[in-house]
């Protein structure tokens, strides 16, 4: 039997975004864990909307021609935060606050980056 | 219960720092062991009264065990708690606890590290989690880069201003001789450095220099008799809150909150009521964060409160009167500095003396704004 993490790592290796939430309610849980943090609840395994909001943002510089690639905080709408990346964006557009979107990008290591979401409000 | 605390009941008998700046040639062991050799000097106690041993290298993950060897010693206890540059306030808490139980009569707390002369790039056998990896942060830098960007974003916190505690610890410096780094700096040429990560430029970064130093704690009375101006420790706490930053709940508030009240109330004192604060200012934005948690500013105000002048020479709040591990040293894991510093500016033999301090506060930084531990010395006159 596996342990938390090893679990989320094959959900995401079938494509599936898990996060994990205490049984009886309260905030999402990430990284994956044996219990709640905190209160020692039991978790249960749920599929993450993917939806979340940029809480932070840096802009990582490298040697030139390279352009800067950017990482992020994202509050996850369960109410959980992860690290990651907001693609198609710069340095002008990328912003707090920002809606964005996760995507899974397959392969031997599979990665969750984010994308912007339109702003139905514009 | 908790947070009882031997208030003035163990002080610093001795405490001197080796190789800062640059000392080619040297281990970090050799470093560690010749600063523990000058602060025994400086106490006149002799090598063999030493029983307890704390110490972190950035190296040696067995360091307790190694410096047992080095010294000769036969040690009642070693302790090698690892939180990061917070790693020596937390050591003093230990040793502060086992001295007044009588478990130890004499204690060493040591650090030594040759990061400049071993390649001039911070070694640090630290790493980011699994969880924060994939994304290729810089660490640790990338981490508080994070938390100003979040900082400017909420509080509307200037470039301007993060500069400005760059441009304060120099000016400390410059009037240091042991301090690295020295000349004129102005706001201008920090916010013309080279970006990193944004917003964190190269003169937000602390320096890469060799550096050691080590402290002897012994119960009062014993210090009493000793040579130097007595330097009793008024209070100490460590807090810890998680090790990646990613887990903060709101970025801008780091366990300092925690560990500064705490420590504060085992001395019965308030922030108005510290003369000078020595803290671990790896970056720009971790001297708008400690004074804002510790209590010296309201949280959010950080920017303009360094701005004003407040902790350069002549402010109302000297900080960082070493010139800090912006522009003094920073071997790696700061935190002995910030408490060597604080000790001499309670026996008055400061470089950059602050004229009737009476009470001197150390604060120490690990991991990426995740553990916090604040110490509070005081002079004859507080016990």
């Amino acid at each position: 039997m596996s342990g938390p993490g090893a679990e989320w790592d094959a959900a995401l290796a079938e494509g599936r975004f898990l996060i994990q939430q205490p049984l009886g309610g309260g905030a999402a849980v990430f990284p994956p864990r044996a219990f709640a943090p905190g209160t020692g609840a039991e978790l249960e395994w749920v599929e993450a909307s993917g939806l979340g909001t940029v809480y932070s943002a840096t802009w990582i510089q490298r040697k030139p021609p390279e352009p800067p690639y950017n990482v992020v905080l994202v509050d996850l709408a369960e109410g959980a935060r992860m690290m990651g990346c907001v693609e198609g964006v710069t340095p002008e557009t990328l912003h707090i606050g920002m809606a964005v979107k996760a995507r899974i990008i397959a392969g031997e290591t599979p990665i969750i980056v984010f994308d912007p979401v339109e702003q139905a409000d514009g | 219960m908790g947070d009882t605390f031997p208030r003035g009941r163990v002080a610093v008998a001795g405490a001197a720092t080796f190789g800062v700046g640059e000392m080619p040639g040297h281990s970090t062991i050799e470093m560690a062991g010749k600063a523990v050799q000058l602060a025994l000097a400086d106490a006149a106690i002799n090598l063999a009264e030493v029983d307890g041993l704390f110490i972190a290298l950035p190296d040696d993950l067995f360091a307790g065990l190694s410096l047992a060897q080095y010294l000769g010693l036969h040690p009642r206890f070693t302790d090698n708690n690892r939180a990061g540059g917070a790693s020596f306030m937390s050591h003093l808490v230990t040793a502060c606890m086992m001295l007044d139980a009588g478990y130890l009569d004499c204690a060493v707390i040591a650090y030594g590290a040759n990061q400049r002369s071993s390649g001039g790039k911070l070694s640090t056998p630290a790493r980011p989690d699994r969880w924060d990896a994939p994304y290729h942060p810089m660490y640790p830098l990338s981490f508080y880069a994070l938390a100003a960007a979040r900082h400017m974003h909420q509080y509307g916190t200037t470039r301007e201003e993060l500069a400005s505690v760059a441009v304060a610890a120099r000016l400390w410096a410059n009037t240091n001789p042991e301090a690295f780094a020295k000349g004129p700096l102005t706001i201008e040429d920090v916010i013309a450095s080279r970006l990193i990560s944004s917003p964190i430029r190269a003169r937000d970064c602390c320096l890469v220099t060799d550096g050691a130093a080590a402290m002897v704690l012994t119960r009062t009375p014993r210090a009493k008799d000793g040579p130097q101006p007595l330097v009793p420790i008024l209070g100490a706490a460590a807090a810890t809150w998680y090790n990646s930053v990613t887990q903060a709940d709101d970025i801008t508030v780091t366990a300092a909150a925690e560990s500064g009240p705490r420590a504060m109330a085992m001395a019965g004192l308030t922030p108005g009521q510290i003369d000078t604060v020595q803290l671990y200012d790896a970056f720009t934005i971790n001297t708008i964060l400690f004074l804002e948690d510790l209590g010296f500013c309201a949280k959010g105000e950080g920017g303009q409160f360094v701005a004003s002048g407040a902790i350069s020479p002549c402010g109302s709040l000297p900080v960082n009167t070493n010139g800090g591990g912006l522009s003094c040293c920073h071997p790696g894991m700061y935190g002995m500095f910030a408490m060597v510093e604080a000790v001499r500016q309670m026996r008055g033999t400061a470089a950059n003396q602050i004229a009737g301090a009476q009470t001197a506060l150390a604060h120490g930084n690990g991991g990426t704004l995740s553990a916090q531990a604040t110490v509070i010395f005081g002079n004859a006159e507080t016990v």
